[in-house]
Protein backbone atom coordinates (compact mmCIF):
# COMPACT_ATOMS: atom_id res chain seq x y z
CA UNK A 1 0.00 0.00 0.00
CA UNK A 2 1.38 3.01 -0.69
CA UNK A 3 2.79 5.68 2.30
CA UNK A 4 -0.27 8.49 1.25
CA UNK A 5 -2.97 6.13 1.64
CA UNK A 6 -1.68 4.94 5.26
CA UNK A 7 -1.29 8.52 6.43
CA UNK A 8 -5.11 9.06 5.16
CA UNK A 9 -5.95 5.90 7.13
CA UNK A 10 -4.41 7.41 10.32
CA UNK A 11 -5.88 10.54 10.01
CA UNK A 12 -9.12 8.35 9.66
CA UNK A 13 -8.52 6.64 12.61
CA UNK A 14 -7.64 9.37 14.92
CA UNK A 15 -11.77 10.62 14.39
CA UNK A 16 -12.59 7.27 14.70
CA UNK A 17 -11.39 5.67 17.59
CA UNK A 18 -12.48 7.39 21.04
CA UNK A 19 -9.92 8.56 24.14
CA UNK A 20 -11.59 5.50 26.26
CA UNK A 21 -10.13 2.75 23.41
CA UNK A 22 -6.33 3.42 23.94
CA UNK A 23 -6.42 5.11 27.46
CA UNK A 24 -4.86 3.47 29.73
CA UNK A 25 -7.40 2.48 32.53
CA UNK A 26 -6.74 1.79 36.91
CA UNK A 27 -4.22 4.48 36.46
CA UNK A 28 -1.95 4.97 39.58
CA UNK A 29 -3.85 7.88 41.37
CA UNK A 30 -2.59 9.43 44.75
CA UNK A 31 -4.62 11.18 47.78
CA UNK A 32 -4.91 15.10 48.16
CA UNK A 33 -3.87 14.11 51.83
CA UNK A 34 -0.40 12.37 50.50
CA UNK A 35 3.09 14.04 51.62
CA UNK A 36 5.09 15.40 48.75
CA UNK A 37 7.74 13.30 50.35
CA UNK A 38 6.24 9.98 49.66
CA UNK A 39 5.07 10.76 45.60
CA UNK A 40 9.24 10.03 44.41
CA UNK A 41 8.75 6.53 45.41
CA UNK A 42 5.51 6.20 43.79
CA UNK A 43 6.80 7.94 40.29
CA UNK A 44 9.93 5.96 41.08
CA UNK A 45 8.29 2.82 41.41
CA UNK A 46 5.67 3.37 38.67
CA UNK A 47 7.85 4.91 36.10
CA UNK A 48 5.46 7.52 35.48
CA UNK A 49 6.25 11.26 35.20
CA UNK A 50 3.11 12.03 36.62
CA UNK A 51 0.02 11.45 38.41
CA UNK A 52 -4.02 12.23 39.09
CA UNK A 53 -4.79 13.11 42.53
CA UNK A 54 -8.16 11.86 43.68
CA UNK A 55 -10.18 12.19 46.06
CA UNK A 56 -12.88 9.44 46.70
CA UNK A 57 -13.94 9.01 43.15
CA UNK A 58 -13.40 12.78 41.45
CA UNK A 59 -10.26 13.98 40.27
CA UNK A 60 -9.16 16.98 42.82
CA UNK A 61 -5.64 17.61 40.58
CA UNK A 62 -3.26 16.07 38.89
CA UNK A 63 0.57 16.13 40.20
CA UNK A 64 3.85 15.60 38.30
CA UNK A 65 7.83 15.04 38.29
CA UNK A 66 7.96 18.72 37.33
CA UNK A 67 6.33 19.96 40.46
CA UNK A 68 7.92 17.61 42.59
CA UNK A 69 11.20 18.81 41.35
CA UNK A 70 10.45 22.42 42.18
CA UNK A 71 8.86 21.43 45.66
CA UNK A 72 12.75 19.75 45.86
CA UNK A 73 14.82 22.91 44.47
CA UNK A 74 12.62 25.25 46.69
CA UNK A 75 13.47 23.40 49.63
CA UNK A 76 9.92 23.69 51.68
CA UNK A 77 8.88 21.55 54.37
CA UNK A 78 6.88 18.53 53.72
CA UNK A 79 3.33 19.07 53.23
CA UNK A 80 0.02 17.56 51.41
CA UNK A 81 -0.18 16.92 47.71
CA UNK A 82 -2.73 19.15 47.56
CA UNK A 83 -0.84 22.38 48.23
CA UNK A 84 1.27 21.82 45.42
CA UNK A 85 -1.07 20.10 42.51
CA UNK A 86 -2.30 21.82 39.87
CA UNK A 87 -6.17 22.09 40.80
CA UNK A 88 -7.32 23.53 37.22
CA UNK A 89 -6.63 20.55 35.50
CA UNK A 90 -7.88 19.73 31.98
CA UNK A 91 -9.44 16.38 30.72
CA UNK A 92 -10.65 14.67 28.20
CA UNK A 93 -14.03 12.68 28.25
CA UNK A 94 -13.76 8.69 26.94
CA UNK A 95 -16.17 9.33 24.61
CA UNK A 96 -14.07 12.10 22.69
CA UNK A 97 -12.47 11.40 19.47
CA UNK A 98 -8.82 10.55 19.50
CA UNK A 99 -8.18 13.87 17.36
CA UNK A 100 -9.32 15.73 20.76
CA UNK A 101 -6.66 14.37 22.72
CA UNK A 102 -4.19 15.14 19.70
CA UNK A 103 -5.18 19.05 19.78
CA UNK A 104 -5.02 19.11 23.79
CA UNK A 105 -1.25 17.70 23.60
CA UNK A 106 -0.57 20.58 20.73
CA UNK A 107 -2.17 23.23 22.89
CA UNK A 108 -0.99 22.64 26.09
CA UNK A 109 2.27 20.33 25.90
CA UNK A 110 1.47 18.54 28.90
CA UNK A 111 2.67 14.83 29.28
CA UNK A 112 -0.83 13.19 30.01
CA UNK A 113 -4.90 14.34 30.61
CA UNK A 114 -7.02 12.44 33.07
CA UNK A 115 -9.70 10.92 31.20
CA UNK A 116 -13.29 11.02 32.88
CA UNK A 117 -16.95 9.99 32.43
CA UNK A 118 -19.34 12.51 30.76
CA UNK A 119 -22.34 11.90 33.02
CA UNK A 120 -20.26 10.68 36.44
CA UNK A 121 -17.31 13.28 36.39
CA UNK A 122 -15.58 10.16 37.83
CA UNK A 123 -11.54 9.57 36.95
CA UNK A 124 -11.81 6.64 34.46
CA UNK A 125 -8.33 6.58 33.05
CA UNK A 126 -5.49 8.32 32.04
CA UNK A 127 -3.90 8.85 28.30
CA UNK A 128 -0.84 9.39 27.17
CA UNK A 129 0.85 10.33 23.80
CA UNK A 130 2.50 6.98 23.74
CA UNK A 131 -0.91 5.30 24.27
CA UNK A 132 -2.32 7.16 21.03
CA UNK A 133 1.02 6.08 19.39
CA UNK A 134 -0.03 2.38 20.58
CA UNK A 135 -3.51 2.25 20.49
CA UNK A 136 -3.15 3.69 16.28
CA UNK A 137 -0.45 1.23 16.08
CA UNK A 138 -2.49 -1.49 17.35
CA UNK A 139 -5.81 -0.62 14.81
CA UNK A 140 -3.39 0.25 11.66
CA UNK A 141 -2.20 -3.90 12.96
CA UNK A 142 -5.74 -5.46 13.06
CA UNK A 143 -7.33 -3.38 9.97
CA UNK A 144 -4.14 -4.93 8.32
CA UNK A 145 -4.70 -8.68 9.56
CA UNK A 146 -8.23 -8.77 8.92
CA UNK A 147 -7.75 -7.14 5.15
CA UNK A 148 -5.35 -10.10 4.32
CA UNK A 149 -7.82 -12.68 6.02
CA UNK A 150 -10.62 -11.60 4.10
CA UNK A 151 -8.59 -12.04 1.21
CA UNK A 152 -7.23 -15.19 1.82
CA UNK A 153 -10.26 -16.54 2.96
CA UNK A 154 -12.03 -15.48 -0.53
CA UNK A 155 -9.28 -17.26 -2.72
CA UNK A 156 -9.13 -20.42 -0.29
CA UNK A 157 -12.65 -21.01 -1.10
CA UNK A 158 -12.74 -20.20 -4.78
CA UNK A 159 -13.12 -23.80 -5.44
CA UNK A 160 -16.41 -24.20 -3.58
CA UNK A 161 -17.89 -20.84 -4.75
CA UNK A 162 -17.66 -22.29 -8.10
CA UNK A 163 -20.78 -24.64 -9.23
CA UNK A 164 -19.54 -26.81 -12.03
CA UNK A 165 -19.36 -31.00 -12.03
CA UNK A 166 -15.90 -30.32 -12.68
CA UNK A 167 -13.81 -27.40 -11.58
CA UNK A 168 -9.74 -26.99 -13.19
CA UNK A 169 -7.39 -24.30 -13.05
CA UNK A 170 -5.30 -23.95 -15.57
CA UNK A 171 -1.22 -22.06 -15.24
CA UNK A 172 1.06 -22.28 -18.13
CA UNK A 173 4.72 -20.88 -17.68
CA UNK A 174 7.19 -20.55 -20.57
CA UNK A 175 11.01 -21.60 -20.41
CA UNK A 176 13.67 -20.75 -22.16
CA UNK A 177 16.43 -22.95 -22.83
CA UNK A 178 19.95 -22.35 -21.43
CA UNK A 179 18.90 -19.13 -19.95
CA UNK A 180 20.32 -20.41 -16.48
CA UNK A 181 19.00 -16.98 -14.55
CA UNK A 182 15.72 -17.42 -14.92
CA UNK A 183 15.88 -20.92 -14.33
CA UNK A 184 13.16 -21.81 -11.89
CA UNK A 185 11.01 -18.52 -12.03
CA UNK A 186 8.69 -20.51 -13.75
CA UNK A 187 8.45 -22.93 -10.79
CA UNK A 188 8.91 -20.13 -8.25
CA UNK A 189 6.02 -18.44 -9.58
CA UNK A 190 3.57 -21.90 -9.39
CA UNK A 191 4.55 -22.10 -5.87
CA UNK A 192 3.39 -18.09 -4.67
CA UNK A 193 0.10 -19.28 -6.67
CA UNK A 194 -0.37 -22.39 -4.72
CA UNK A 195 0.14 -20.80 -1.65
CA UNK A 196 -2.32 -18.21 -2.82
CA UNK A 197 -4.97 -21.01 -2.92
CA UNK A 198 -4.61 -21.99 0.70
CA UNK A 199 -3.01 -25.45 -0.40
CA UNK A 200 -1.45 -27.27 2.42
CA UNK A 201 2.27 -26.31 2.22
CA UNK A 202 3.56 -29.85 1.97
CA UNK A 203 1.76 -30.78 -1.27
CA UNK A 204 2.89 -26.77 -2.46
CA UNK A 205 6.41 -28.21 -1.69
CA UNK A 206 6.11 -31.70 -3.45
CA UNK A 207 4.44 -29.39 -6.70
CA UNK A 208 7.21 -26.68 -6.47
CA UNK A 209 10.27 -29.17 -6.20
CA UNK A 210 9.14 -31.28 -8.85
CA UNK A 211 8.57 -28.43 -11.51
CA UNK A 212 11.71 -27.04 -10.46
CA UNK A 213 13.80 -30.17 -11.61
CA UNK A 214 11.56 -30.16 -14.79
CA UNK A 215 12.43 -26.75 -15.57
CA UNK A 216 15.82 -27.43 -14.79
CA UNK A 217 15.66 -29.94 -17.25
CA UNK A 218 14.00 -27.93 -20.11
CA UNK A 219 16.89 -25.02 -19.32
CA UNK A 220 19.77 -27.57 -19.77
CA UNK A 221 18.88 -29.90 -22.30
CA UNK A 222 15.91 -28.41 -24.87
CA UNK A 223 15.70 -25.21 -26.37
CA UNK A 224 13.10 -24.31 -24.07
CA UNK A 225 9.17 -25.55 -23.99
CA UNK A 226 6.54 -25.01 -20.97
CA UNK A 227 5.25 -26.08 -18.63
CA UNK A 228 1.71 -27.13 -17.88
CA UNK A 229 -0.41 -26.99 -14.29
CA UNK A 230 -3.95 -27.95 -14.10
CA UNK A 231 -5.34 -27.46 -10.51
CA UNK A 232 -8.24 -29.34 -9.73
CA UNK A 233 -9.30 -30.01 -5.93
CA UNK A 234 -8.22 -33.89 -5.68
CA UNK A 235 -5.42 -33.41 -7.75
CA UNK A 236 -2.36 -31.27 -9.44
CA UNK A 237 -1.54 -32.37 -12.43
CA UNK A 238 1.92 -30.87 -13.85
CA UNK A 239 3.16 -31.32 -17.75
CA UNK A 240 6.36 -30.19 -18.85
CA UNK A 241 6.76 -30.35 -22.80
CA UNK A 242 9.42 -29.61 -25.45
CA UNK A 243 10.48 -29.35 -29.02
CA UNK A 244 13.26 -31.92 -28.79
CA UNK A 245 15.87 -33.33 -29.22
CA UNK A 246 14.30 -36.43 -26.79
CA UNK A 247 15.61 -39.23 -24.84
CA UNK A 248 17.05 -41.88 -27.04
CA UNK A 249 16.78 -44.05 -23.67
CA UNK A 250 14.12 -43.58 -21.61
CA UNK A 251 14.82 -46.07 -19.27
CA UNK A 252 18.03 -45.37 -18.67
CA UNK A 253 17.40 -41.79 -18.07
CA UNK A 254 14.83 -42.98 -15.48
CA UNK A 255 18.04 -44.67 -13.66
CA UNK A 256 19.60 -42.75 -10.61
CA UNK A 257 22.99 -41.55 -11.36
CA UNK A 258 23.02 -41.37 -14.94
CA UNK A 259 23.53 -37.86 -16.61
CA UNK A 260 24.47 -36.47 -20.33
CA UNK A 261 24.97 -33.27 -18.23
CA UNK A 262 27.83 -31.43 -19.00
CA UNK A 263 30.88 -29.84 -16.65
CA UNK A 264 29.12 -26.20 -16.67
CA UNK A 265 25.53 -27.93 -15.46
CA UNK A 266 27.42 -29.58 -12.93
CA UNK A 267 28.87 -26.76 -11.54
CA UNK A 268 25.66 -25.14 -10.84
CA UNK A 269 24.67 -27.87 -8.73
CA UNK A 270 22.57 -30.10 -10.90
CA UNK A 271 23.16 -33.05 -13.99
CA UNK A 272 24.04 -35.06 -11.47
CA UNK A 273 21.09 -37.82 -12.85
CA UNK A 274 19.19 -37.00 -9.86
CA UNK A 275 16.03 -34.73 -11.06
CA UNK A 276 13.85 -37.57 -12.56
CA UNK A 277 14.30 -39.70 -9.51
CA UNK A 278 13.48 -36.70 -7.55
CA UNK A 279 10.48 -35.92 -9.89
CA UNK A 280 9.38 -39.57 -9.26
CA UNK A 281 9.57 -39.32 -5.68
CA UNK A 282 7.51 -36.13 -5.30
CA UNK A 283 5.27 -37.04 -7.49
CA UNK A 284 1.78 -39.46 -7.02
CA UNK A 285 1.94 -40.85 -10.74
CA UNK A 286 4.27 -40.15 -13.28
CA UNK A 287 4.60 -40.46 -17.04
CA UNK A 288 7.54 -39.55 -19.43
CA UNK A 289 7.28 -39.71 -22.97
CA UNK A 290 10.14 -38.96 -25.59
CA UNK A 291 10.64 -39.50 -29.05
CA UNK A 292 14.42 -38.79 -30.48
CA UNK A 293 14.17 -35.20 -32.80
CA UNK A 294 10.15 -34.82 -31.69
CA UNK A 295 10.27 -34.30 -28.62
CA UNK A 296 9.60 -35.10 -24.88
CA UNK A 297 6.81 -34.62 -22.41
CA UNK A 298 6.36 -35.50 -18.62
CA UNK A 299 3.58 -35.72 -16.36
CA UNK A 300 3.46 -35.40 -13.17
CA UNK A 301 0.50 -35.94 -11.08
CA UNK A 302 0.24 -35.21 -7.53
CA UNK A 303 -2.73 -36.34 -5.43
CA UNK A 304 -4.33 -34.16 -2.79
CA UNK A 305 -6.13 -36.57 -0.16
CA UNK A 306 -7.76 -33.71 1.70
CA UNK A 307 -8.75 -31.91 -1.15
CA UNK A 308 -7.51 -28.43 -1.70
CA UNK A 309 -9.83 -26.44 0.00
CA UNK A 310 -9.26 -28.24 3.17
CA UNK A 311 -5.33 -27.70 3.34
CA UNK A 312 -4.52 -26.25 6.28
CA UNK A 313 -4.12 -23.17 8.04
CA UNK A 314 -1.17 -22.83 8.66
CA UNK A 315 -0.21 -21.33 5.85
CA UNK A 316 3.76 -19.37 6.40
CA UNK A 317 3.38 -15.79 5.46
CA UNK A 318 7.00 -16.44 3.60
CA UNK A 319 6.94 -15.11 0.26
CA UNK B 1 18.89 -24.22 17.53
CA UNK B 2 18.43 -20.27 16.81
CA UNK B 3 20.13 -18.54 13.91
CA UNK B 4 21.71 -16.45 15.90
CA UNK B 5 23.59 -19.58 17.80
CA UNK B 6 24.34 -20.43 14.32
CA UNK B 7 26.48 -17.21 13.76
CA UNK B 8 28.34 -17.49 17.40
CA UNK B 9 29.28 -21.10 16.47
CA UNK B 10 30.30 -20.84 12.99
CA UNK B 11 31.67 -17.04 13.26
CA UNK B 12 29.42 -16.39 10.69
CA UNK B 13 28.76 -12.96 9.12
CA UNK B 14 24.49 -12.08 8.28
CA UNK B 15 24.31 -11.34 4.72
CA UNK B 16 20.62 -10.58 4.56
CA UNK B 17 18.24 -11.47 6.50
CA UNK B 18 19.84 -10.51 10.07
CA UNK B 19 16.19 -9.72 11.89
CA UNK B 20 15.00 -13.10 11.43
CA UNK B 21 18.02 -13.73 13.97
CA UNK B 22 15.32 -15.34 16.60
CA UNK B 23 14.46 -17.64 13.38
CA UNK B 24 14.56 -21.59 15.06
CA UNK B 25 16.43 -23.75 12.69
CA UNK B 26 15.56 -27.76 13.32
CA UNK B 27 17.85 -29.22 11.12
CA UNK B 28 21.36 -28.90 8.97
CA UNK B 29 22.74 -30.48 5.69
CA UNK B 30 25.61 -29.65 3.72
CA UNK B 31 25.48 -30.07 0.15
CA UNK B 32 26.70 -28.51 -3.14
CA UNK B 33 24.42 -30.85 -4.96
CA UNK B 34 21.22 -28.71 -5.36
CA UNK B 35 19.54 -32.30 -6.58
CA UNK B 36 20.30 -33.77 -3.28
CA UNK B 37 19.11 -30.72 -1.33
CA UNK B 38 15.74 -31.31 -3.14
CA UNK B 39 15.62 -35.01 -2.86
CA UNK B 40 16.28 -35.25 0.82
CA UNK B 41 16.24 -32.10 2.93
CA UNK B 42 13.27 -30.88 5.06
CA UNK B 43 11.67 -27.88 5.23
CA UNK B 44 12.93 -25.38 7.77
CA UNK B 45 16.73 -26.60 7.94
CA UNK B 46 19.90 -25.04 7.03
CA UNK B 47 21.91 -25.77 4.05
CA UNK B 48 25.58 -24.84 4.10
CA UNK B 49 27.32 -24.42 0.93
CA UNK B 50 30.30 -24.03 -1.31
CA UNK B 51 28.04 -22.71 -4.10
CA UNK B 52 27.07 -19.34 -4.58
CA UNK B 53 24.77 -19.42 -7.37
CA UNK B 54 20.96 -18.08 -8.37
CA UNK B 55 20.55 -22.22 -7.83
CA UNK B 56 20.73 -22.11 -4.46
CA UNK B 57 18.69 -19.10 -3.25
CA UNK B 58 15.84 -21.04 -5.43
CA UNK B 59 16.52 -24.49 -4.41
CA UNK B 60 15.95 -22.73 -0.70
CA UNK B 61 12.72 -21.68 -2.00
CA UNK B 62 11.58 -24.64 -3.31
CA UNK B 63 12.26 -26.68 -0.45
CA UNK B 64 11.10 -24.25 2.23
CA UNK B 65 14.71 -24.21 4.08
CA UNK B 66 15.23 -21.59 6.74
CA UNK B 67 18.63 -20.51 5.99
CA UNK B 68 21.58 -20.74 3.95
CA UNK B 69 24.79 -20.59 4.63
CA UNK B 70 28.10 -20.40 2.57
CA UNK B 71 31.02 -21.72 3.45
CA UNK B 72 34.79 -21.09 3.44
CA UNK B 73 34.44 -17.46 3.63
CA UNK B 74 32.41 -17.43 0.20
CA UNK B 75 29.62 -14.46 -0.64
CA UNK B 76 27.55 -14.19 -3.58
CA UNK B 77 26.65 -11.90 -6.07
CA UNK B 78 24.21 -8.29 -5.16
CA UNK B 79 21.58 -10.32 -7.65
CA UNK B 80 21.79 -13.31 -5.70
CA UNK B 81 21.41 -11.36 -2.22
CA UNK B 82 18.50 -9.70 -3.65
CA UNK B 83 16.57 -12.74 -4.68
CA UNK B 84 16.96 -14.35 -1.24
CA UNK B 85 15.80 -10.59 0.59
CA UNK B 86 12.76 -11.11 -1.37
CA UNK B 87 11.87 -14.74 -0.78
CA UNK B 88 12.64 -14.33 2.98
CA UNK B 89 15.36 -16.37 3.38
CA UNK B 90 18.66 -15.27 5.12
CA UNK B 91 21.82 -15.94 4.34
CA UNK B 92 25.43 -15.75 5.93
CA UNK B 93 28.76 -16.79 4.98
CA UNK B 94 31.56 -18.60 7.45
CA UNK B 95 35.08 -18.63 7.48
CA UNK B 96 35.56 -22.01 8.07
CA UNK B 97 35.22 -25.11 5.51
CA UNK B 98 32.61 -27.49 4.97
CA UNK B 99 33.71 -30.36 7.23
CA UNK B 100 34.41 -28.20 10.18
CA UNK B 101 31.20 -26.11 9.61
CA UNK B 102 28.86 -29.44 10.11
CA UNK B 103 31.24 -30.44 12.50
CA UNK B 104 31.13 -27.94 15.10
CA UNK B 105 27.12 -27.29 14.16
CA UNK B 106 26.74 -30.89 15.02
CA UNK B 107 28.83 -31.17 18.21
CA UNK B 108 26.41 -28.44 19.65
CA UNK B 109 23.43 -30.45 18.94
CA UNK B 110 22.29 -29.58 15.60
CA UNK B 111 20.52 -32.54 13.85
CA UNK B 112 20.86 -33.97 10.52
CA UNK B 113 18.35 -33.94 8.12
CA UNK B 114 18.14 -37.89 7.85
CA UNK B 115 17.45 -38.64 11.65
CA UNK B 116 15.70 -35.85 12.58
CA UNK B 117 12.53 -36.47 14.50
CA UNK B 118 9.50 -34.12 14.19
Amino acid sequence: MPSDSRISKVQELIYEIRVGEVMKTDPVTVTPQMPMSQLREILREKRISGTPVVKGDTLAGIISIEDFIKWLADREPDCPISEKMSKDVQTLYADEPLTQAVNKFEQYGFGRFPVIDRESQKLRGIITKGAIVEGLLRKLEIDHIEEEQVYRRRIKHFFEDILADRVSLFFRYEVAGQDFKRAGEGASRLKSSLRRLGLDPQIIRRVAIATYEAEMNLIIYTKGGRIRVRVEPQEIVVRVEDSGPGIPDVEKAMQPGYSTAPEWVRELGFGAGMGLTNIRKCASRMGLHSAVGKGTTLNIHIVVENGVTRGTEGIDSAA
Amino acid sequence: MKLKEIEKILGAEIITGAELREKNIEMACGSDLMSDVLSFMKSESLLLTGLTNLQVVRTAEMSDLAAVCFVRGKKPDREIIEMAESKNIPLMTTPLPMFESCGRLYQEGLSGCSEYKR
